[in-house]
């Protein structure tokens, strides 16, 4: 008896099959996780999700009875009352003495359920959504290099040695320049011993021993391998060209945004995060928000600590020059913008915000994208009428003055419940021309 | 504390294991087996795995290296979420029918459940696999790990030549012919010379036996027409009928490549290799089981397992042989464990201590005092339906208080046919055993034409039998494929089989996909 100890093997040997059954099942999933999307929590986004597809695309099929119809005869064990001619009436969705098989073949193959985890639910939310007009290409300084094979050279660290190429030329040199076989040498040291021990032809004798002389000669003189035939494999660092984008995220945390608002503008940007760390490495996340003032802070304080205070949203506009104009010069980068806001603002500061925005932020921009949460008044009547009639805020109409003149990269969208967080999003960075 | 037992002659105390104690234990178990049991097995290669491992193991049908395909990945996601959800645990062991025979074990098992399982596996299931007339006849233990090996490699070089979804294309359509891809008798063998001319003598010398000169006499049967030789012909040249459908399209499809006419090859030995273990479930389960049973209470009555151990060996082996009643919410079917171990125990009973009405049903070995003996030459000659057919008796049936439903869909309702008395048990038993009959649980489809002179249209035949069709979405997938496979047109007919009256007629047109 063998006993072999197969836990340290290699885990996850059905991880191609998992590929291969996403990718055949890939519309149906991407169907499912938008769908699904629409209902999670944003701290659900960490987790893997539960999804069920149509088996459509992953059924098996294969020849085998109807569930239905026929004659059947069902041996089953626990019969208590039961004599032979009792008749018994049939059980409602199929005979009882074949629940099994009919549950086989009935419902269970309607809807395929598993799950998928976090990376795969990502991977699949946030695919062909990118930054609009990354054009700006830069080459990022030294640090993104990568090694390109460039052939050989005579010249290399040791490790870099190509015996292929060197054993090559070293046989090469040795033909072109006659130097002699050993099993020349041997077979002529050969016939010498062979004409010593038998008294053979002196002369003969005499000729083999310099014609030896001069192979063995030869053989010195000529090495059998040469630094001349050392060739190294060469390495070329080739500057990758890198995008160098940053995005600023703007927030609204004042005192009028209630915490429903707040937990809109925060979903919003968190997905903005989550996104822009999975597809892009090289892109510079700012995190600006504002009350009365505003203030560049870092991820953890602009996602989960709270303030309150009045509404300038132009200071964030300025301290969003601010920075770009100390770390971010807008000939070398990519710069996008996120702001977020109950629309709400001081009303003698919307003039000036809105010619901030024009003339600074938009001509350095790539695009500049404009959320508005709402008060969910869904199912009033009141909110149904007002969203009809277009209740506009100050501050969107002002915006609206501004994005609506041509040639201007700018989105707005409102959001009034958390459902169209994921849609809205996904309108917002869709690819243009994605497939669906 | 580790060689300290508190009892001389226990093998293992508490729930940890160990390699000794494995190695301990397998003795043990051994010198039961052979020595009281006389079983003979295959040499065994116990191989500890995780949870992960064995979900691995369960997607790929069980075997430890497997082509890649997503069907399997598909059911690994099932079983996953499954487990994970605390919806099903995990077999405690998979058995593969090989040489040496593989046997998995969980690293979560206690000691008492790897003892369990080894006697259960390594000791039942093998002796099984290596005694067992269909095993020995249908499968090649000793070659099937380096065949996979070797389908696994050439599927991968396929995939890297023609592309994946290529070979996932030929694949889908092998998989779903999957139970229509095995031999179900035994091929003729071509004879040699020497035979051939041996049994020509034979014939020779039987005719000049019988020979009477009155036969002459009589007045033959009018020619048949030519047209009806010409499809005899044409049948015989292609094998027809043939209800091995792989086999036939890897062989006579016309447009088929020769890599992918392998990979039909390929599918079709491991649903052939898969062929026995589908008609021994029963007896399988009913042989491990009863070999677990047997040497579990032999260790603990030698002392060499403790109280503690035996309970908890009680508690799983109950757990696994419970059969629910028919109106109980588990009830789903009947328990291969239950069933099967119940007939082994009473096979085991009959022979050493029989009743008289044993000795009317089974004269041939009621009484004969050799338990194990019987019990091994049922294990290595007869399958599921011939084994409940021959060996189920009516003392069983009354303790199993088994009964007979006839469900006619013409009718309003069911009507109890049989139930385990007297007049009962021979009905009772045929109507078990052929529940267990895979010529009757898969529709019988063939092959039988094919206009070669005309669109090259492929006929196939379901014959049906009590009435009951097949299941229509599945069957045209099916067709479907077959029709990726063939090139041209495929139509399939369910004919009655008694009445020979056509019930449906399904037809699929010609496709290239796979031929692009």
């Amino acid at each position: 008896m063998n006993i072999i100890d197969r836990r340290l093997n290699p885990q996850g040997k059905s991880l191609a099959n998992r590929q291969r059954f996403l990718r055949r099942a890939k519309e149906q999933i991407v169907k499912a996780v938008r769908d699904s999307s629409s209902r999670r929590s944003i701290q659900d986004i960490e987790n893997g999700e539960k999804i069920s597809i149509p088996t459509g695309g992953v059924r098996e099929p294969s020849f085998h009875h109807g569930s239905s119809g026929g004659l059947r005869e069902h041996v089953v064990p626990g019969n208590k009352e039961y004599v032979e001619g009792d008749r018994i009436p049939r059980p409602q969705g199929g005979g009882q003495g074949r629940g099994n098989e009919a549950s086989d073949s009935g419902e269970g193959e309607d809807d395929f359920r598993f799950v998928l985890s976090r990376d795969e639910f990502l991977d699949i939310f946030l695919e062909d959504l990118e930054l609009p007009d990354l054009v700006k290409q830069k080459v990022k300084r030294s640090e993104s290099y990568s090694i390109h094979r460039a052939g050989y050279s005579p010249t290399g660290s040791p490790s870099n040695l190509n015996l292929v190429r060197t054993m090559r030329n070293s046989l090469s040199r040795r033909i072109a320049l006659k130097r002699p076989k050993p099993a020349e040498i041997e077979e002529l040291e050969q016939r010498i011993r062979e004409l010593e021990g038998g008294h053979g032809d002196v002369v003969e004798l005499q000729e083999l021993r310099e014609q030896l002389e001069r192979y063995l000669r030869r053989s010195r003189l000529i090495p059998y391998l040469d630094p001349i035939d050392v060739r190294y494999n060469r390495f070329e660092r080739v500057p990758r060209p890198v995008a160098q984008a940053v995005m600023f995220c703007l927030m609204d945390v004042s005192g009028s945004m209630t915490e429903h608002m707040k937990d809109l503008a925060k979903r919003f940007f968190m997905l903005l995060f989550l996104f822009l760390k999975r597809r892009y490495r090289h892109v510079d996340i700012v995190f600006i928000r504002h009350t009365h003032e505003a203030k560049e802070v870092d991820e953890e304080t602009f996602f989960y600590s709270t303030e309150t205070g009045g509404t300038i949203v132009s200071t964030a506009l300025e301290e969003m020059q601010k920075v770009v104009r100390d770390r971010y010069p807008p000939d070398e980068w990519n710069i996008y913008a996120a702001q977020a806001s109950d629309g709400d603002n001081m009303s003698n500061d919307n003039s000036h915000a809105a010619s901030l925005l024009e003339d600074v932020i938009l001509p350095m921009c790539q695009y500049f994208a404009y959320i508005e949460v709402a008060q969910d008044h869904e199912g009033s009547l009141g909110g149904a009428l007002g969203a009809a009639f277009g209740r506009e805020t100050d501050l969107w109409r002002t915006y609206k003055h501004v994005a609506n003149k041509p040639g201007q990269a700018m989105a707005m969208r409102r959001v009034k419940n958390r459902r169209e967080i994921f849609p809205v999003f996904r309108e917002l960075f869709a690819r243009e021309n994605a497939p669906g | 504390m580790l060689n300290q037992l508190s009892e001389p002659g226990l093998l293992y105390e508490g729930a940890d294991w160990d390699y000794d104690k494995i190695k301990r234990v397998y003795d043990a178990i051994e010198t039961v087996a052979r020595g009281e049991m006389g079983l003979d097995i295959y040499p065994n290669q116990i191989e500890v795995i995780t949870s992960e491992q064995m979900l691995d193991a369960y997607s790929s049908i069980g075997m430890p290296l497997m082509y890649k395909h997503w069907s399997f990945g598909k059911h690994f996601a099932r079983d996953e979420m499954l487990y994970r959800k605390g919806l099903r645990g995990l077999a405690y062991e998979i058995v593969i029918n090989s040489s040496p025979c593989i046997s998995y074990v969980m690293e979560e098992n206690s000691m008492t459940m790897q003892t369990l399982v080894i006697a259960h596996a390594a000791f039942g299931h093998n002796h099984f696999f290596k005694n067992n007339n269909l095993f020995r006849q249908w499968t090649d233990a000793k070659g099937i790990l380096d065949y996979l090996e070797f389908a696994k490699n050439y599927i991968s070089r396929c995939e890297d030549r023609y592309g994946q979804s290529a070979v996932e294309r030929v694949l889908d359509a092998a998989h779903a012919l999957m139970s229509h891809g095995v031999h179900r008798y035994p091929r003729k063998t071509a004879p040699d010379l020497r035979e051939e001319e041996q049994r020509e003598r034979e014939r020779q010398a039987y005719q000049e036996k019988m020979y009477n000169d009155l036969w002459r006499t009589v007045p033959t049967k009018p020619g048949r027409p030519e047209a009806s030789t010409a499809v005899a012909e044409r049948k015989a040249l292609l094998g027809l009928p043939e209800e091995n459908i792989l086999y036939f399209l890897e062989k006579k499809a016309p447009r088929l490549k020769p890599w992918q006419r392998e990979l039909l090859r390929i599918v079709r030995h491991i649903s052939q290799y898969f062929y026995p273990q589908k008609q021994t479930k029963l007896m399988n389960e009913g042989c491990a089981t009863y070999t677990h049973y047997y040497i579990m209470n032999r260790l603990h009555q030698k002392g060499q397992i403790n109280e503690g151990a035996m309970l908890e060996f009680l508690h799983s082996h109950t757990a696994v042989v419970f059969q629910p009643e028919f109106d109980d919410p588990r009830y789903s079917g009947i328990n291969p464990y239950a069933l099967g171990f119940a007939m082994m125990q009473d096979i085991a009973r009959i022979a050493s201590d029989p009743t008289l009405e044993d000795r009317e049903w089974f004269p041939d070995w009621a009484g004969n005092g050799d338990p194990m003996g019987t019990l091994r030459d049922a294990w290595a000659n007869f399958r599921d339906e011939s084994f409940v057919l021959q060996f189920l008796s009516p003392a069983l049936m009354r303790k199993l208080r088994l009964f007979q439903v006839r469900n006619d869909a013409t009718e309003p309702e069911l009507v109890v046919e049989n139930i385990h008395n007297e007049r009962g048990y021979r009905s009772l038993r045929k109507a078990l055993a052929r529940s267990y009959d895979i010529a009757r649980l898969e529709p019988d489809i063939q092959i039988v034409d094919v206009d070669l002179a005309g669109d090259r249209k492929l006929l196939l035949q379901h014959r049906v039998t009590n009435r009951i069709l097949l299941d229509e979405s599945d069957a045209r997938a099916v067709l479907r494929h077959i029709a990726n496979l063939w090139g041209y047109e495929v139509a399939l007919i369910e004919v009655d089989a008694t009445s020979e009256a056509v019930l449906k007629e399904h037809t699929v047109a010609g496709s290239s996909v796979l031929l692009g």
